[in-house]
């Protein structure tokens, strides 16, 4: 299928396009961006982008598909639907699954089950450690062989620094990045962020120390043996510090941040509001700030979703009990518009940077850029343009969300993966 | 439209008053040799019960009987919360059944409030998790009128176990309402960061807590809490947080000594204070029941 995407504000970081043009895509791939391509006589979809935003498909590198295992909270099916419904057109899975991904098998499967039902591109995570238990490593070779792009024990932390250490030197044999879930579990025990609201609303706080030692620990355990290590979902002003120093000081280190971090903070837990709780937790206006900061001066580098569904079983139940986690593919373009590029705080072409160009750089995937002889993943949506947020009609199983009749902005109109339209004026084409 | 009590933050000063005002008349009746009144006939209340309780809980089911409704117990142990019903299923349960007051114990903070969204009953929360215990802290302040008088002005200290109390959250709420100034004190290991946001003053040392107070109350210290590291010993609790006569001394003479109870003797008060002549523990107990039966009451006559 020929498509040729008209007269849209092309925003494309990796080639510092940031201008009105043309994009035409052929036999799957970028074929060429320029105004005004000699098309004469060819048969083709023309798609007029006039007054909207054309930019490479979100790349999401931090989201729970839960299959296999836990497929009565999300599948592969679903979570890539409302994906793509969200202008995500790649993901990269965790591990955390039933079994854990934690050897070549699982990842095999999981990248075949994509094949098969998938409507965006499933990069699988592999688990750091066998089991996720913190105590042997995994077969990182072999799940690096099989497809995996990262290496997470995310949902736990690895809190046995030694095996930190040598999960750093190991998975960057076979050049996959250890992304850190960072939290001292001694320090973490709680339901939120501690501080007044925990107080008052007679919760157990979780202190920013429990994430901060971590992201500390972490830095100076790649600064000491010049590894790289991802510092997945940071919430602290802390946190932000820790990572803008260790970066002047050239450690290869990376992180990213999730909407919920600076669209929302802990008042959010008012009322006993299972659908703010999360780990970490949501922390307080000044984070908030501090998060934005990071994102501003490009300390954080991603922005990412933990996209978390859960059964409605498992929110609609006492706090304390509640899991924690969000959903997240379908509103994150929508919070990084109206909280992050409405305010100044990024350009376009920053949060689309953030959102997909940074996230296949730490990866090392071939996504995030509208470059010829790419695959042509794409979005289109106008930023202007106001949708209000209805959680029942989002696409995830999980109806877990926060937002709900939140007025945002840019719903994508059209997503492209791989050069077929996935999505046609915001409906499914398949 | 259903009235709850679910806590004291959302409730105003004259709410709280007419509570007491009807508390007093009610404790007329708990004193009496007459003790049945016609006024919840053909209502039932239910206890559902998660936590351990013995005054709470029968001080909830007297004051049922005494204005002659049908009166239940459920607790976790012996029925189907034991074989892994949620909440939420055995809240719709009993509110199946006919229920107009449902009155619930939870270990996890907010569990009260969740439940009542979802039941026709009024729910009166007996205390959840960490947050709230609504009728200890009404049962204290009608104690504290009948001792002082009023409560404006009181300068009430409260010490102990501030972090996982409940009886405090409350107790603030409804004395700083209410014109008293409200101080706590304890470890600071066993205090809740940000505390002074409530309006109150927060020491470590028991002494500044204390000194020229109205009001002395203790807080349970559950012994489980120094294995989880939050003070090393019951012996150097007590040296340094515990209520004995000397501390007691800086108190203004005629303070009075409380106590949400039960007392572990010898950790959050000593044994003299318990049984000294300041103590009013015992009245508070019969307070308790008083004030049940008005939060019951009202909340039959369309709330406060």
């Amino acid at each position: 299928m020929k498509i040729l995407i008209k007269n849209g504000h092309v925003i494309d970081p990796a080639n510092g396009i940031d201008e009105i043009t043309d994009i035409f895509i052929d036999n799957g791939e970028i074929s060429e961006v320029g105004v005004d391509p000699d098309l004469n006589g060819v048969e083709m979809e023309v798609i007029d982008a006039s007054g909207k935003i054309v930019a490479p498909g979100l790349v999401d590198m931090h989201v729970h598909l839960r299959e296999p295992g836990q497929e009565y909270k999300e599948d592969i099916e679903t979570g890539t639907r409302a994906a793509v419904y969200g202008g995500v057109t790649s993901v990269a899975c965790m591990p955390n699954t039933s079994p854990v991904c934690d050897n070549e098998a699982v990842v095999t499967y999981i990248k075949s089950r994509a094949a098969e039902v998938g409507y965006a591109n499933v990069y699988p995570i592999g688990a750091v450690s066998k089991g996720q238990e913190g105590k042997y490593l995994a077969e990182i070779g072999e799940m690096a062989f099989a497809g995996a792009v990262a290496v997470s024990d995310d949902g736990h932390p690895v809190e046995n620094s030694g095996l930190m250490r040598r999960a750093i030197e190991y998975s960057e044999m076979f050049d996959v990045v250890v992304i850190s879930h960072c939290e001292d579990m001694a320090l973490g025990e709680g339901d939120m962020n501690e501080g007044a609201v925990a107080t008052e609303l007679g919760l157990r706080g979780i202190s920013r120390a429990a994430e901060e030692v971590m992201v500390a620990r972490d830095a100076i355990v790649a600064e000491a043996i010049g590894g790289r290590v991802h510092i997945a979902h940071i919430s602290t002003k802390g946190s932000v510090d820790i990572i803008r120093r260790a970066k002047a000081r050239g450690v290869r280190i990376t992180c990213e941040t999730c909407p919920h971090y600076f669209a929302l903070t802990e008042d959010a837990c008012r009322g006993y509001n299972t659908n703010a709780k999360m780990n970490p937790p949501l922390r307080t206006a000044e984070d908030v700030e501090a998060i934005k900061e990071g994102l501003k001066d490009g300390t954080i580098d991603c922005i990412v979703t933990d996209h978390a569904p859960h059964h409605p079983d498992e929110k609609e139940c006492e706090f304390g009990l509640a899991k924690n986690g969000i959903i997240g593919l379908e509103t994150s373009l929508g919070l990084g518009i109206k909280c992050l590029v409405k305010t100044g705080v990024l350009t376009m072409s920053q949060l689309i940077e953030k959102m997909s160009l940074n996230p296949s750089r730490i990866l090392g995937i071939s996504k995030g850029t509208l470059s010829a002889k790419h695959a042509a993943d794409i979005v289109i949506f106008d930023p202007d343009k106001p949708w209000t947020v209805d959680i029942s009609k989002l696409h995830s199983k999980g109806k877990n969300s926060p937002y709900d009749g939140f007025e945002l902005y840019g719903k994508p109109e059209y997503v492209i993966v791989g050069g077929e339209i996935v999505i046609n004026q915001g409906e499914l084409m398949k | 439209m259903k009235h709850d009590l679910l806590g004291l933050e959302n409730l105003s000063a004259e709410q709280i008053k007419h509570i007491l005002d009807t508390a007093a008349t009610m404790k007329e009746i708990v004193l009496s040799n007459n003790k049945k009144t016609p006024h919840l006939q053909g209502r039932t209340v239910v206890n559902l019960f998660y936590e351990n309780s013995t005054r709470t809980r029968l001080s909830f089911e007297l004051a049922a009987k005494y204005m002659s409704a049908n009166a239940a117990n459920i607790s976790s142990s012996g029925s189907s919360v034991a074989k892994g019903e949620t909440l939420v299923d055995t809240a719709e349960t009993i509110n199946a059944m006919g229920t107009d007051i449902l009155v619930m114990r939870h270990s996890m903070s907010g569990a009260p409030h969740m439940i009542s969204k979802l039941v026709d009953a009024s729910v009166i929360n007996a205390g959840d998790g960490m947050h709230e215990h609504p009728t200890q802290a009404l049962l204290d302040m009608l104690t504290m009128i009948e001792h002082k008088g009023h409560i404006e002005g009181l300068k009430v200290a409260i010490i102990g176990d501030v972090y996982h109390s409940r009886v405090v959250r409350s107790n603030i709420y409804g004395l700083t309402k209410l014109g008293a100034d409200v101080t706590v004190g304890g470890p600071s290991t066993l205090m809740p960061v940000d505390i002074a946001k409530m309006g109150v003053k927060a020491y470590d040392n028991v002494h500044e807590a204390i000194v020229d107070a109205d009001v002395v109350m203790g807080l349970r210290i559950q012994l489980e809490r120094q294995k989880k590291g939050l003070f090393p010993s019951i012996r150097e609790y007590f040296r340094f947080f515990g209520v004995d006569e000397a501390r007691l001394s800086l108190a203004k003479p005629d303070a009075i000594v409380m106590h949400p109870g039960p007392v572990n003797r010898g950790v959050e008060l000593s044994t003299a204070v318990i049984d000294g002549d300041r103590s009013v523990i015992t009245n508070q107990v019969t307070s308790g029941v008083a004030v049940r039966m008005a939060v019951m009451y009202l909340l039959s006559r369309g709330g406060f």
